[in-house]
C-alpha cells in the first residue's frame, strides 16, 4: 500500500493559494506592514525618555484603576512600584543599547495582539451565541494550540516571504486561541437569569450583547487579552527565524553564533518587556470590574 | 374579557417535541414519553384565564413545571402548542417585533435570584427597561427614581446592586419591572430566595402596592402559605398539569384530590407545632427549700424577667413568684418564698400540647405556662407572645409591640 502523504496535499493546497490568492495576500501584507511600520516608526522616532514616561504613566493608571481613584496605601505602593519598575527596566535596556530592538519587538507584539484580538473577540462572541459555530471553532482552536509554533512559519514564508509580515501572521495564528476561548467562556458564563431578565424586557440581540453579555464578561475577556499579549511576545522571538526584527533577532543570532552574552542580554530585554506587559494587562481586568 | 387566557397549552422540551406532543395527547404518561422520545413534558394541557387586577398564584413543588409555565407568557420558553391570549392577542402568533413590544410594554418579569446587572447602579438597573426602548436617559432616570421611591429604596440610587441585601435587591427587581408601567407582572418565585422575615415583609408590601397600582400579577411559588396570603386565586400544578384552580378558601375547604389535600394539611401550623418546641428551656428557676428573695431578685434581673418558676429539690413544678411580691417579702426580712407562691393559677401542660390548644389556657397573661413531664417535673415555660406568634404567624417582636400598646 502506498503511504498516506498528507504533506503532499497540504503543499498543493498552499501552492494553489499562493498562485490564485496573490492579490489578497498582497493586500493583507500591505495592511500588516502598514500597522507594524507605523507603530515602529512612532515608537522609535519619539525620544526614549518620552516613551519611558508614557509607559510608566500607563502602568500607573491601569494598576491604580483610574486617574483619581480612591487608593489605599497598599494600592498606591503597588501602582507606584510598577511605574518605577517600568522606568528602571526600560532605562536598563537603553543603557545596554537595546532600545531600538526593544521598540521593534514591542511594535510587533502590539500589532500582532491587536490583530489577534480583532479577529478573536468577534469569533468568541459568535462561538458563545451559536453552538454550531462553537462545534466547528473548538477543534480548530485545539489544532492551532497543539501544532508546534514553528510549523506556522513555513506557510507564512511561502505566503509573505521573509520579514516582519510573516512573523506577525504566524504570531497572530499562535496567539489567537485564548482570545476566542476566553471571550466565549466569559459570555457563556453570564448567569442565565440575567440574560433572561434582559430578554424579558424586550432587548434585541444587539442590546443583550452590548448592555449585558459583554460588560459582564469583561473581566474574562480582559484575561484573554493578557494571554494573547503574553503568547504574542513568546512567539515574536520564534518569528525572528523568518526575519522579524527586534530582540528575538538578537537571541537568534546569539544561538547561531554560540554567543552566550548576546543571547542573554536580548533574553533579559524580553523578560523585562514581558513583566511590564503582563502586569499592565493583568491590571486591565481590575479596570473592567469597576 | 379576561386579561390573560391560556388554552390547551403544552410545553415539551427536547428535539423530538412534535412526536412527543402526539403521544401526550393520546394519553401516554410523562415517563413513557421521556423513555420513548427523550422529551420532557413540562406543561400539559393547561387551561385557565386570569382576570384584570387579580393576583393569580401558580403553586407547585419544584419540578412541577410552574417556572416553565410562566416563561411561556413572554415566550422565554417557546410553547409546543396551544395559545396564550393577552388582551385577546395570541402571544404565540406574534413575530419578533410584536413580541418585543409585548415584553417592553405589557409584561414585566421579576426573577427568583433578581437577575440584576451587577455592573450597574440601582438607578441604572431600574431604568433598564426604558433604556432599551430608546427612551432618553433623563426621562428614564426620572421614572426610575419615582419607582425606587415607591418600593422604598430612596437614598440607594447610586449604590451598586451587589452592595445591597437580598431583600433590597429584589426591591430593585420589582422597581425595574414596574418602571415600564406594564399591565401584567410575572413574578417567578420572586420572594423564595429571601429570609423568612424579609419575605413576609415583601409579601405585605406587594399586597399594599397592588392595592395602589392594581396590576394583574401572576405569582409563582412553591410555598402554600405564601400562595394563600397573596393569591386572589390559586392554581395548583402537579407534574405539569393543573389539578385545581380556586380561591384560597375553596382550596382549603375543598381540596380537589389527595395531592392538594396533602398540601393543605400542612397549613395550620398551630396544630402541628407543640409546646415543647415553643417553650423556653433556660428559664431560670428557684428551688423552694433553698433559695430566698435576694437570690430570686438577682436571677430575675439576670434573666430580664419579672417572674420565675419555683420547683422543689426534685425539680417538680410548684408555682411562680412575681418580682413585686419578692420585694415585699424582702422588706419584711422574710426568707420563705412559699408565702408568695402563686399556685394553681396557670394550668400545667404536657410538652406535646399543640400551640392552638395552649392559647385559651393563658388565664393570667402576665404569667407563662409551665410545661411539665408526666412526673410533674419542669421542662420549660411557654410565653404568651410566642404562642400567639406561632398561631397567628406574626413575628414575636410584633406581638410584643401590640401587647405593649394595649392591643391584646
Amino acid at each position: 500500500m502506498e503511504k498516506l502523504d498528507i504533506g503532499k496535499y497540504i503543499e498543493s493546497a498552499i501552492d494553489s493559494i499562493t498562485q490564485h490568492a496573490g492579490p489578497v495576500l498582497d493586500g493583507i501584507a500591505l495592511v500588516i506592514e502598514g500597522i507594524v511600520d507605523g507603530l515602529q516608526n512612532a515608537l522609535l522616532s519619539a525620544p526614549s525618555w518620552l516613551i519611558m514616561i508614557l509607559m510608566a504613566l500607563i502602568a500607573y493608571y491601569v494598576q491604580a484603576g483610574g486617574v483619581k481613584p480612591a487608593l489605599t496605601k497598599k494600592g498606591f505602593k503597588k501602582a507606584f512600584g510598577l511605574a518605577i519598575f517600568t522606568v528602571i527596566g526600560l532605562f536598563l535596556l537603553l543603557w545596554m543599547d537595546y532600545w531600538e530592538e526593544t521598540m521593534q519587538t514591542l511594535a510587533l507584539v502590539l500589532a500582532s495582539a491587536f490583530l489577534a484580538l480583532l479577529t478573536g473577540i468577534p469569533l468568541g462572541i459568535w462561538a458563545a451565541r451559536n453552538s454550531k459555530a462553537d462545534q466547528v471553532i473548538r477543534p480548530v482552536l485545539d489544532f492551532m494550540q497543539t501544532m508546534p509554533a514553528f510549523v506556522y512559519l513555513i506557510p507564512a514564508i511561502l505566503f509573505f516571504s521573509v520579514g516582519n509580515v510573516p512573523g506577525v501572521v504566524a504570531t497572530v495564528v499562535f496567539s489567537l486561541p485564548p482570545a476566542v476561548r476566553l471571550t466565549s467562556l466569559g459570555i457563556r458564563g453570564v448567569p442565565e437569569e440575567v440574560v433572561e431578565a434582559a430578554q424579558s424586557f424586550g432587548s434585541t440581540k444587539r442590546q443583550l450583547l452590548f448592555k449585558v453579555q459583554i460588560p459582564l464578561a469583561m473581566p474574562t475577556i480582559l484575561a484573554g487579552v493578557n494571554q494573547v499579549i503574553m503568547l504574542a511576545l513568546s512567539m515574536v522571538v520564534i518569528a525572528s527565524m523568518v526575519g522579524a526584527a527586534g530582540l528575538g533577532e538578537r537571541v537568534y543570532s546569539g544561538i547561531l553564533q554560540a554567543k552566550v552574552g548576546l543571547g542573554f542580554e536580548a533574553g533579559l530585554g524580553i523578560v523585562i518587556l514581558a513583566i511590564i506587559l503582563d502586569r499592565v494587562t493583568q491590571a486591565l481586568g481590575g479596570l473592567g470590574k469597576k | 374579557m379576561s386579561k390573560i387566557e391560556v388554552k390547551d397549552l403544552y410545553l415539551i422540551f427536547g428535539s423530538k417535541h412534535k412526536q412527543a406532543l402526539e403521544l401526550v395527547k393520546k394519553g401516554v404518561s410523562k415517563d413513557k414519553v421521556l423513555e420513548k422520545t427523550k422529551c420532557t413534558v413540562a406543561v400539559k394541557n393547561a387551561n385557565f384565564s386570569i382576570e384584570q387586577g387579580e393576583i393569580f398564584v401558580v403553586m407547585g413543588l419544584s419540578g412541577s413545571g410552574k417556572s416553565s409555565l410562566i416563561r411561556c407568557f413572554n415566550r422565554l420558553n417557546e410553547p409546543t402548542s396551544g395559545s396564550i391570549l393577552v388582551n385577546g392577542e395570541d402571544v404565540l402568533k406574534m413575530n419578533d417585533e410584536q413580541l418585543r413590544r409585548l415584553r417592553r410594554t405589557e409584561l414585566s418579569m421579576v426573577f427568583q435570584h433578581f437577575g440584576l446587572l451587577p455592573h450597574r447602579t440601582v438607578l441604572a438597573n431600574t431604568a433598564f427597561g426604558l433604556e432599551i426602548q430608546g427612551i432618553s436617559e433623563a426621562e428614564s432616570y426620572e421614572k426610575a427614581r419615582e419607582m425606587i421611591k415607591t418600593v422604598g429604596l430612596d437614598g440607594y440610587e447610586d449604590m451598586m446592586t451587589g452592595e445591597l441585601s437580598g431583600g433590597m435587591q429584589q426591591r430593585v427587581g420589582l422597581a425595574r419591572a414596574l418602571t415600564t408601567n406594564p399591565e401584567v407582572l410575572l413574578m417567578d418565585e420572586a420572594f423564595s430566595a429571601l429570609d423568612p422575615l424579609i419575605r413576609t415583609n415583601m409579601q405585605d408590601e406587594l399586597i399594599e402596592l397592588q392595592r395602589k397600582l392594581k396590576k394583574t400579577i401572576v405569582f409563582i411559588t412553591h410555598d402554600l402559605d405564601e400562595a394563600l396570603k397573596l393569591g386572589d386565586r390559586i392554581a395548583i400544578l402537579k407534574d405539569g398539569e393543573i389539578v385545581q384552580i380556586g380561591t384560597p378558601e375553596e382550596i382549603l375547604v375543598n381540596p380537589a384530590d389527595d395531592y392538594v389535600r396533602a398540601f393543605v394539611e400542612n397549613v395550620d401550623r398551630s396544630m402541628i407545632v407543640t409546646a415543647s418546641s415553643l417553650m423556653f428551656k433556660n428559664t431560670g428557676k428557684l428551688i423552694l427549700e433553698k433559695d430566698g428573695p435576694s437570690l430570686a431578685l438577682r436571677r430575675m434581673r439576670e434573666m430580664g424577667v419579672n417572674r420565675l418558676p419555683v420547683v422543689d429539690r426534685e425539680n417538680v413544678f410548684l408555682g411562680f413568684v412575681r418580682d413585686n411580691d419578692v420585694v415585699e417579702l424582702k422588706k419584711k426580712d422574710d426568707r420563705d418564698l412559699n408565702k408568695i407562691l402563686i399556685k394553681d393559677v396557670m394550668p400545667k401542660v404536657a410538652p406535646d400540647t399543640p400551640a392552638a390548644d395552649l392559647l385559651p389556657l393563658f388565664i393570667d397573661k402576665q404569667l407563662p405556662l409551665p410545661v411539665v413531664d408526666d412526673d410533674g417535673k419542669l421542662l420549660g415555660v411557654a410565653v404568651h407572645s410566642s404562642v400567639i406568634a406561632e398561631v397567628t404567624g406574626r413575628d414575636r417582636e410584633e406581638i410584643i409591640e401590640i401587647k405593649n400598646s394595649g392591643g391584646l
